[in-house]
C-alpha cells in the first residue's frame, strides 16, 4: 500500500469520506508529513501547495461571487510514528463568495509527532466562510498539535469555525485564535477536546468585535478524565457601538482532571455588551439522574452526557 | 395491611396482599424541620394516585425519597414497591425496578435529540407515537435537541411523552401540569391514561383539584402529614375547603372521610 492509500485509509477511518476526494468537482488537498499526496481546485477556487523543507505551504484564494457548493477537504497528516509538520495556511474569500472546508488532521500511529499550523484568513466583504477542523491523534498521547490563526473579517462577513478532537488522545494541544470583526461580521467559534491520560488542553480564543453591529461567539466544550488538563481562554472585546459578544464555557471533570476557564470580556464603547458564561464541575446530578431514571447505568448516563456535550 | 419484616431493607414476607408501592410510616427531616412526618400510602398495580397539597406542603419531596434521588433518604419508615423494601437502594436500581418519575422542570440536554432522548433505553423503539400523545408533532420535533432551544411547555412535553415510552411499572409524575397551558390538560390526561391502559401506576403529584379528578384514588398532604385519602372527588373537595389549613388533624390521616 503506497502512502496516499494509507492516508487515504487513515482519512476513512477518521470519518472522512473517500468518494469526495475522486470527485472531480469538488476541490481538495491532501498532505502526509512533508509531501503533498493530491490536490484539487475547482473553478472558482484556487488552491496552491508546495512542500516546504518544514512541512507546505498552501494558499486558497475563492474568486469574487462565487459560491463553492461542496465542501473544500483538507486532510493534513502523519503517517510516520515520529517527526514534525508545519502547515502555513492563506485564505482568501473575496467580497460575496462563500465557502465551507471539512479539515482532517490524522495522525493514527504518532507517538512523537509535532503538528503547527499558522492560518492567515481573509473574509471579504458580504463572504462566508465555515471551516470544520477534526483531529484524530491516535491513542499513544504522542501529538503536540499547536494551530495558530488570524482571522479577519470584513464589513458583513460571516466566519463560522468549529474544532473537535473528541476521539483518541489529545497529546498536547495548544489552540491560538484571534479573530478580528468589521461592521455587521459575524463570527462563532466552537471548539469540542475531550482529554484523557496525561493530555494537556490549552484554548485560547480571541474576538476583537472593532465594528459596528458585529456579533462574535466562543462556545468551548471540554471534558477531562484521567489525570488529563484544561485551561479555556475566551477572550471577547466590544470596541464599536452595537457590538455583541458572548463567551460560553463549559467543562466536565472526571477522575483526576483538571480543568480551568478564563473569560475575559473587554468593552470599550458604552453601546457595545459583551457577556460570559462558565460551568465546570462533575456530570450535572439532575441530569445525571434523569438519565438513570430513564434506565440508564450510572457509567452509560455519564457517557451520554459527555457524549453530547461534544456532539 | 401488614407487610411484616425488619426495616430497613431485608426479605419481607407478605402476609395479604401487597400493593405495588407501599410507604409505610415515612418521615423525612433535614435538620430540625420535618419535611414528612409519619406517612403512608399505597399504590396499586396500574392505579393512579394523585397527591394533591398546596406548596411546601412535601410532595416533591415525596417524589424524591420514593424514586431515590440523592440527598434523599427516610429519616424513618420505609418503601416497599413490588414487595421489596427499596428505601436503601440507589437511584437506577429502582429505575431497573421499574421505577420512574417526570420532574416538575426537566433538565436540558446539549446534543441529546428529542428522538435519542426518548429512545434511550429502546433504540429499536419508534418514538413518534409518543410525541404525538403529548400534544407535539414528530415531523417538527424529532430532529431538535432537548437543550435550551425548547420552551417550558415544549420541555414539560417530551418529558412526559418519555415516560409513556418506557412503560414503567410505576411513574411518578411531579406536577405534570406546570408550565403547560391550561388548555393541554386534556393531553397531560392523555398521557396518564395511556399509562394505566400500558399497565402502569401512576403517582401523580399536584396542587390542582382538577388534575387529581384524572386519577383512581386521591391523598392530600398537608405540611408532611397525610390527611385525607379517599375517592378523587372527595379528596378535591376537602382540598378546595382548605379545612385543613392549620394542618392539626390529631396526628393525620383521613381527615375528609
Amino acid at each position: 500500500m503506497d502512502a496516499l492509500d494509507q492516508m487515504m485509509a487513515a482519512f476513512a477511518a477518521a470519518g472522512g469520506d473517500r468518494a469526495v476526494l475522486a470527485d472531480a468537482d469538488t476541490a481538495h488537498l491532501m498532505v502526509d508529513g512533508h509531501r503533498i499526496l493530491s490536490s484539487r481546485g475547482i473553478e472558482g477556487i484556487e488552491v496552491v501547495a508546495r512542500e516546504t523543507p518544514s512541512g507546505l505551504s498552501a494558499t486558497v484564494r475563492v474568486r469574487q461571487g462565487v459560491r463553492i457548493t461542496r465542501p473544500v477537504h483538507l486532510c493534513f497528516g502523519m503517517l510516520h510514528k515520529k517527526g514534525s509538520q508545519h502547515v502555513r495556511m492563506a485564505v482568501q474569500v473575496e467580497k460575496d463568495a462563500s465557502v465551507s472546508f471539512i479539515a482532517h488532521c490524522i495522525f493514527p500511529g504518532a507517538e512523537e509527532v509535532i503538528h503547527t499550523m499558522d492560518a492567515d484568513v481573509v473574509v471579504g466583504e458580504g463572504a462566508e466562510m465555515h471551516y470544520v477542523e477534526s483531529h484524530f491523534h491516535g491513542l499513544a498521547g504522542g501529538v503536540e498539535a499547536i494551530p495558530k490563526a488570524v482571522i479577519n473579517v470584513a464589513e458583513n462577513g460571516r466566519y463560522l469555525g468549529e474544532f473537535n478532537l473528541v476521539s483518541g488522545r489529545v497529546g498536547r494541544l495548544a489552540i491560538d485564535y484571534l479573530v478580528q470583526v468589521q461592521k455587521n461580521g459575524v463570527v462563532e467559534l466552537l471548539a469540542r477536546v475531550f482529554g484523557h491520560g496525561s493530555d494537556s488542553i490549552d484554548v485560547r480564543e480571541k474576538v476583537v468585535l472593532a465594528g459596528e453591529n458585529a456579533r462574535g461567539l466562543i462556545k468551548t466544550r471540554v471534558a477531562v478524565e484521567d489525570e488529563a488538563s484544561a485551561e479555556i481562554t475566551g477572550i471577547t472585546e466590544g470596541n464599536a457601538a452595537g457590538a455583541r459578544g458572548h463567551v460560553d464555557c463549559m467543562e466536565i471533570v472526571k477522575d483526576h482532571g483538571v480543568a480551568s476557564a478564563i473569560p475575559l470580556v473587554r468593552v470599550t464603547n458604552p453601546l457595545a455588551k459583551v457577556t460570559h458564561e462558565a460551568a465546570i464541575g462533575s456530570v450535572d446530578k439532575k441530569q445525571l439522574e434523569t438519565l438513570m431514571l430513564h434506565g440508564l447505568s450510572p457509567e452509560e448516563a455519564v457517557e451520554v452526557i459527555v457524549r453530547g456535550m461534544l456532539r | 395491611m401488614d407487610q411484616g419484616g425488619d426495616l430497613p431493607g431485608g426479605p419481607v414476607l407478605l402476609n395479604s396482599h401487597m400493593p405495588l408501592l407501599a410507604i409505610k410510616n415515612l418521615s423525612f427531616q433535614v435538620g430540625a424541620v420535618k419535611i414528612l412526618d409519619d406517612l403512608s400510602l399505597s399504590v396499586e398495580a396500574a392505579q393512579v394516585h394523585a397527591v394533591l397539597g398546596t406548596n411546601g406542603t412535601g410532595k416533591s419531596t415525596l417524589a424524591y425519597l420514593i424514586a431515590g434521588c440523592k440527598g434523599y433518604r427516610p429519616t424513618a419508615g420505609a418503601i416497599f414497591f413490588d414487595g421489596q423494601a427499596i428505601q436503601a437502594l440507589p437511584l437506577h436500581e429502582r429505575a431497573q425496578l421499574g421505577i420512574t418519575m417526570a420532574w416538575q422542570e426537566p433538565v436540558r440536554f446539549e446534543g441529546i435529540s428529542v428522538a435519542d432522548y426518548l429512545t434511550l433505553n429502546n433504540r429499536d423503539l419508534d418514538p413518534a407515537p409518543f410525541l404525538e400523545l403529548a400534544g407535539l408533532d414528530p415531523a417538527r420535533y424529532l430532529s431538535r435537541m432537548v437543550d435550551r432551544s425548547l420552551s417550558g411547555g415544549e420541555r414539560k412535553r417530551i418529558e412526559l411523552a418519555s415516560i409513556v415510552a418506557l412503560r414503567p411499572r410505576l411513574a411518578i409524575f411531579d406536577e405534570p401540569d406546570s408550565g403547560i397551558d391550561m388548555l393541554s390538560l386534556s393531553d397531560i390526561a392523555n398521557v396518564i391514561k395511556v399509562c394505566r391502559e400500558n399497565g402502569s401506576a401512576v403517582l401523580l403529584i399536584t396542587h390542582r383539584e382538577e388534575i387529581a379528578l384524572i386519577a383512581d384514588q386521591a391523598s392530600q398532604i398537608c405540611h408532611g402529614r397525610m390527611v385525607c385519602s379517599g375517592q378523587p372527588s372527595e379528596v378535591a373537595a376537602y382540598y378546595k375547603s382548605r379545612q385543613c389549613a392549620a394542618c392539626d388533624m390529631g396526628g393525620g390521616g383521613d381527615g375528609c372521610s
